[in-house]
């Protein structure tokens, strides 16, 4: 038993230690080093799609990476960086795409569903409520209910 | 009436998940197509004395295709390859993406020859990016004006030549070059 759960302990160390090969790269200006750790994480790797380009390992994350450092380090702004890649790869590269006609409905739609869940909900609830409340009892009834408690009470005596 | 509204949105959600299950996530449209074809200016593979340079194929419809020795689905689309080159229907440039010039020759030699009129080295994939290669093999198809009309990303299959590209092609053709 204890020699399995060693075997285990190492299998996950091997995998996080693959799994941190990443280049490292430092620029002058910290201002830019932190753009730049920014948008590799805004941005979307292709080949590795749910991962994002300072998480893959893929060749072409590491491509995408050096395009985004040159573009940093040359002094050029974030937008130019993300012009890059979209005018090469398409909005898919974003993590949060601009609001645009084609993109509406990603951005809306949560806010939609909820609006639409919400009243649903909403009309369900009043629903109940009004099923809930007594209605006034017609004089009959009324005379018939005053008979039963009298007689009850008769009983009792 | 009211009972039946979880049905219908169970249903729906179906739908939309079943046409879901049918696309393929790897098929990401390109920004590029309908605009103007990114410069591709190479050495070749066969002969580094030469270039290959797109911008001198202006007034022809052809092909490019991305491959590389490394690829594994490029061996799949090969023979396709080879077939459609042996037609003469359309003229089929290489780009040989991130590869070695030895091993890409060693590669064509070895999976029966080359379909390519002519294929440009791009040794650092800097080429390959400006074209927004990201999965290999990829197929593009550029018009007489030098635009990209068309996008195939995965090895080609016939069916996808007979149904999708050669279709196209043909009307390619017959526009008028500028």
């Amino acid at each position: 038993m204890k020699r399995l759960l060693a075997g285990l302990l190492l299998l996950l160390a091997g995998g996080t230690a693959s799994a941190a090969a990443l280049e490292v790269r430092s620029f002058d200006d910290p201002d830019q080093q932190a753009r730049y750790e920014k948008l590799v994480k805004e941005l979307r790797c292709l080949v590795c799609q749910n991962q994002s380009l300072a998480d893959s390992d893929a060749d072409l994350a590491q491509d995408l990476r050096d395009e985004v450092f040159r573009i940093i380090q040359s002094g050029r702004s974030d937008a130019e960086a993300v012009d890059f890649l979209v005018s090469r790869y398409g909005d898919f590269v974003l993590y949060r795409p601009a609001v645009k006609p084609l993109t509406i409905l990603l951005w809306a739609g949560p806010a939609l569903l909820f609006a639409l869940a919400g009243g649903m909900a909403w009309r369900q609830y009043a629903k109940r409520r009004t099923a809930g409340e007594e209605a006034p009892l017609s004089p009959a009834e009324r005379a018939r209910l005053e008979r039963l408690k009298k007689s009850s009470a008769d009983d009792d005596a | 009436m009211t009972r039946a509204v979880p049905l219908l949105v169970f249903f729906v959600v179906m739908i939309f998940l079943g046409i879901g299950l049918t696309l393929d996530p790897r098929q990401v449209p390109s920004p590029l197509i309908g605009k103007p074809a990114p410069a591709l200016h190479l050495p070749e593979v066969a002969d580094a004395a030469k270039t290959l340079d797109i911008a001198q194929l202006r007034g022809q419809v052809f092909l490019l295709n991305v491959w590389a020795s490394w690829c594994a689905s490029c061996r799949q689309e090969h023979p396709v390859l080879l077939e459609l080159a042996k037609r003469n229907l359309v003229p089929i440039y290489g780009l040989n993406y991130k590869d070695e010039r030895a091993a890409a020759l060693a590669w064509l030699k070895f999976f029966g020859g080359d379909p390519y009129t002519a294929s440009g080295f791009d040794a650092d994939g800097k080429t390959g990016l400006d074209w927004g290669v990201y999965g290999v093999p990829e197929t593009f198809v550029v018009d007489k004006r030098g635009l990209i009309r068309h996008k195939h990303t995965g090895p080609l299959t016939p069916a996808a030549l007979e149904k999708d590209l050669l279709p196209l092609i043909r009307t390619l053709q017959a526009e008028a070059a500028p």
